[in-house]
């Protein structure tokens, strides 16, 4: 099947020097931004509302729902705080919005704190990411300059102004807790929820944290309306609406960030989006959504006979043809989480990608809670063992043990989100890692 | 000695300050302006940052030690970042680590003999798509191949003198305007 491309997140990146606001304005850029100022802001939270966009960073939660927990605080401003800290290892959407079409984030911004009547943005983004960053704050120059935000925007009595934060290399600053603390100028350590950011959030202020997609879309849903922009999806009787960025990377012959509907599946991502595996190898398994979100393998088939359950339509089809959202992704006992897959074809060795992962979580852990901290570092430990050959069967049911007394007791996300995709590993590859004891040597190299 | 910023880089820290609701909030741009000039956060930087923005120097060091960015030791002139993360190694990130080694005669984590390149693992860049990959300085250069190498490390002993000259450490994030 073609890939179906509905370019419209997309549909500047070809366009010469995107980032300027001429070549914006010229593409119908700050359109939907009028429009909106027209509607007004209720409108435009029924529109985001029934776009139904789940949360593009990660955890898929409703934008429109999310909006109306927002609770104003009459002693105190109110904030967004744009998650751009893009950190997620295979993840790598984000940071084509800001460097090829920064005025589409800084338009969706303006909408959104128009409709929530917040007059500061901040865009916390990863400090890595210095030309995203100087993109950003020359778009923000420009738009001020045309009188987009500033003192008034386009004219009327709203006062707007979008402060570009850079971080200093944290992953676990994407935790939007721990980046409202970065945000502060403390350490990125999370914070227990309650209360939730919309509540108390930056400088004890209710804010509200977005994903830069989850804004970078918004533009799109007011200029398409909110329900016609759901119905591009093929998910839209989930709940799970519109056009999306996906990432591929790792074993296919075109990695790279491609739009699609949300629900394609990763067999279409793989073959008609990026050209499938390379030297048309087998797959062996593929990171659906970001380093935290557990393994899938095509020859694994969707078990779902009940007519009710939300995967009976795919009942009996391999994983890999169950389409990509929120919910169903959930249902195969993984996530989507980023969108963003990681492809790893039949050379490579699931211990080293084990070790490889652990290694990452082990030094992103923030520290501050025991399991985690302590956890991460000791998964990693025993992966290294594993891959040099100096594990003992006794081992793997220390790793298993870690990684379930990580599960559900630390204040955030990090830990399970290391424990997770361990637990997914030695479910479906246990082989490799006995193997690894018994011939004490684990495969030199990641992948041929 | 005292830590100044020049009146360049203070003017942009003028700027930014009453965008913000407190002071303390500019701790991490702050830290990014003076580890810009100075090529790392010395003691002198975290009192310089400590008493601007009026928090305690051990307010300031809790910060510095917890972000990856803030060199807490002088660096290279230079800085390469390799990625290590899945989808960079998946697609041959050691050989690019192991290869750089060799040329420059250091380990990750040090410092070549001249002081002109320090070479360190970065976790995932956001660049998996485009892997291997790593940052030198304050550019990526992504789809790498060894032999792509020894380019990349003269293009950066040739830029290195006008960098220096500008008053630039390796990584600018904010003095530099986008070109
Ligand atoms: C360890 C960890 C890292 C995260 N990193 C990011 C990130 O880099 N970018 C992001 O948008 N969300 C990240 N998230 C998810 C955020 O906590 C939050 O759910 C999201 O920013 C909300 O925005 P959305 O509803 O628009 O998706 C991370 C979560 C955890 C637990
Ligand atoms: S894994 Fe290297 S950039 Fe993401």
């Amino acid at each position: 099947m073609a890939a179906e491309n509905p370019n419209i997140l997309t549909k500047n990146y070809g366009v010469s020097e995107s980032w300027k606001i001429e070549n914006y304005e010229r593409q119908g850029g700050y359109q939907s931004l009028r429009k909106a100022l027209e509607m007004g802001p209720e409108k435009i939270r029924d529109e985001v509302k029934a776009a139904n966009i789940r949360g593009r960073g990660g955890a898929g939660f409703p934008a429109g729902v999310k909006w109306s927990f927002l609770k104003p605080n009459p002693e105190k401003p109110t904030y967004i705080a744009v998650n751009a800290d893009e950190g997620e290892p295979g993840t790598f959407k984000d940071r084509t919005l800001m460097e090829k079409d920064p005025h589409r984030c800084i338009e969706g911004f303006i909408i959104a704190a128009y409709a929530l009547d917040v007059h500061t943005v901040f865009c916390y983004v990863r400090g890595e990411l210095v030309l995203a960053i100087r993109r950003l704050e020359q778009a923000v120059r420009e738009a001020r300059a045309k009188g987009y935000l500033g003192e008034t925007v386009l004219g009327r009595p709203f006062k707007l102004d979008i402060v570009i934060h850079p971080g200093a290399g944290a992953y676990i600053c994407g935790e939007e807790t721990s980046l409202l603390n970065s945000l502060e100028g403390l350490r990125g350590e999370p914070r227990l929820k309650p209360p939730f950011p919309a509540v108390v959030g930056a400088f004890g202020a209710p804010t509200i944290v977005n994903n830069l997609e989850t804004l970078a879309t918004v533009p799109s849903v007011i200029e398409f309306g909110g329900d016609s922009f759901s119905k591009m999806s093929r998910l839209h009787h989930l709940k799970d609406g519109g056009v999306r960025l996906y990432g591929v990377s790792g074993h296919v012959k075109r990695p790279g960030v491609y739009e699609a509907p949300v629900g394609i599946t990763l067999n279409e991502l793989i073959f008609d989006y990026a050209g499938g595996v390379r030297g048309d190898r087998k797959i062996k398994a593929i990171v659906p959504g970001g380093s935290s979100t557990p393994i899938v393998r095509p020859e694994d088939k969707v078990s779902a006979a009940d007519e009710k359950h939300i995967l009976h339509p795919w009942h009996g089809k391999s994983h890999l043809d169950v389409p990509m959202g929120v919910d169903t992704m959930r249902a195969l006992g993984t996530m989507l989480g980023t969108c963003c897959a990681i492809v790893m074809d039949d050379t490579t060795s699931m211990v080293r990608v084990a070790e490889n992962l652990m290694l990452f979580y082990a030094h992103e852990s923030c520290g501050q809670c025991t399991p985690c901290r302590e956890g991460c570092s000791w998964m990693a430990r025993l992966c290294r063992k594993f891959a040099a050959g100096t594990a003992t069967m006794n081992d793997l049911e220390v790793l298993n043990d870690v990684a379930n007394n990580i599960m559900g007791n630390t204040i955030c996300a990090l830990g399970d989100g290391a424990a997770m995709p361990m637990l997914g590993i030695l479910k479906l590859f246990r082989h490799e890692f006995e193997a690894a004891v018994r011939e004490g040597r684990a495969p030199k190299e990641i992948a041929a | 000695m005292a830590f100044e910023l020049t009146p360049e880089r203070l003017a942009i820290f003028q700027d930014l300050l009453p965008r913000y609701p407190t002071k303390r909030a500019l701790t991490i741009p702050l830290l990014h302006l003076c580890q810009e000039q100075e090529g790392w956060v010395s003691p002198e930087v975290v009192e310089f940052v400590a008493k601007r923005l009026e928090i305690s120097t051990a307010d300031v060091q809790g910060v510095v030690t917890f972000y990856t960015l803030f060199q807490q030791k002088k660096t290279g002139r230079n800085v390469i970042w390799v990625c290590r993360t899945l989808s960079c190694e998946l697609m041959g990130a050691r050989g690019i680590t192991h290869a750089l080694e060799k040329k420059l005669g250091c380990h990750v984590g040090e410092t070549t003999k001249d002081g002109e390149f320090t070479l360190l693992e970065a976790e995932c860049l956001a660049a998996c798509g485009q892997a291997p990959m790593l940052q030198l300085n304050d550019e990526y250069h992504e789809n790498l191949t060894p032999e792509q190498l020894d380019g990349l490390l003269e293009g950066a002993r040739r830029k290195r003198d006008e960098r220096v000259k500008a008053g630039f450490s390796p990584v600018s994030i904010r003095s530099r305007k986008e070109s």
